[in-house]
């Protein structure tokens, strides 16, 4: 199961609605081993397209080193899918490459709605899990700290003030 | 003043004692291992290797790591299009691949490519073959040696226009930069 701060959940659909009909994309990074996402980190999609995302190679590199010194792992990699389900496509699937993620889709193709669904994807398996959307389950200093940012990399949220 | 030549006679040595010179600088490329392909090392994060090109560099871990150069080359001989390499801070899709040289000190780090998407089609198919891999590699490739090239040729052009500013008198300098 994904347990997930709901003003996390909602700045990733932001994000979404944002980029839409783009594929969005970005990683809530969590302390290791804790399986707790507390910091979201929306990341460019380099292919900027409505079927396809793919992570910068430079901007994943410079995050998974801030993570490395931070002590963090990425405990949720999402993306949305714009025209269809939140469900894994074959592409998905053949690059799953973090065995220990939650695989966060939201689905950006009804205007009023969002579907929001999580994966684990591991050696090409494909296994649903549920989604615990929770209010400040997270130390309200560090949802604090997303809120208003403590890098460039962090800020840019219209959820902030909602 | 006046030193007695017996001192820095007996100084000295100690001195180069304290620093021995390295001897065992053929493991000096370390090599940063994502979780996923830990399997392969034993559960370790960081292993060392040696190699004068990253494919080199593969060869050798794959030596005491079986199975984990598989990972990263396709059956074609090319980087696999799902993971991303890096010497110290550069892409090897930029450095040549395969070909990239690395040197003794320098720092690889290996991730997996965050990638997907919708794009479910014919192409879905394809991309997860080696193929496609080997194509979008090959042409990544061509990419990297035509932008070595036109770096090469504006080098080759700002020498000639050194020499040229150098051997033209003051009023035919424009007539040089012009072009």
């Amino acid at each position: 199961m994904l347990s997930i701060d709901r003003s996390i959940v909602e700045a990733i659909v932001a994000h979404a609605r944002r980029d839409h009909p783009d594929e969005a994309c970005g990683v809530v990074a969590g302390p290791a081993g804790s399986d707790t996402p507390t910091r979201h980190i929306p990341m460019d999609n380099a292919a900027r397209s409505m079927t396809f995302y793919e992570f910068d190679s430079m901007e994943q590199l410079r995050l998974w080193r801030e993570m490395d010194d931070r002590d963090e792992e990425p405990v949720v990699i999402y993306h949305s899918h714009t025209a269809t389900e939140a469900y894994p496509s074959r592409t998905d699937v053949s690059f799953a490459g973090e065995p220990g993620a939650h695989y966060l889709l939201v689905s950006t193709r009804e205007s009023d709605t969002e579907e929001i669904r999580s994966f684990r994807i591991v050696d090409g398996v494909v296994t649903e899990e549920p989604v615990r959307i929770v209010d400040a389950a997270v130390d309200p200093h560090a949802v604090q700290s997303y809120m208003f940012g403590q890098s460039p990399a962090t800020v840019d949220y219209e959820c902030s003030g909602r | 003043m006046f030193r007695p030549l017996t001192f820095s006679a007996v100084h000295f040595p100690s001195v180069t004692e304290a620093h021995p010179i390295k001897e065992h600088d053929t493991m000096a490329i370390e090599v940063r291992i994502p979780t996923i392909l830990r399997s392969y090392t034993g559960g370790a994060k960081v292993v060392e290797g040696a190699g004068d090109t990253l494919g080199d560099l593969l060869t050798d871990l794959d030596s005491r790591h079986a199975g984990l150069r598989a990972r990263l080359v396709t059956d074609a001989g090319a980087l696999h299009r799902f993971v991303n390499v890096y010497v110290n801070d550069e892409d090897v899709r930029f450095l040549g691949a395969l070909d990239a040289k690395l040197n003794d000190g320098d720092s690889v780090t290996i991730l997996p490519a965050v990638a997907g998407g919708a794009f479910g089609f014919a192409a879905a198919a394809a991309i997860s073959q080696h193929r496609a891999a080997a194509a979008a590699i090959s042409q990544h490739r061509a990419a990297a040696a035509a932008i070595s090239q036109h770096r090469a040729a504006a080098a080759a052009i700002s020498q000639h226009r050194a020499a040229a500013a150098a051997v033209a008198p003051r009023g035919a300098r424009s007539a040089v930069d012009a072009r």
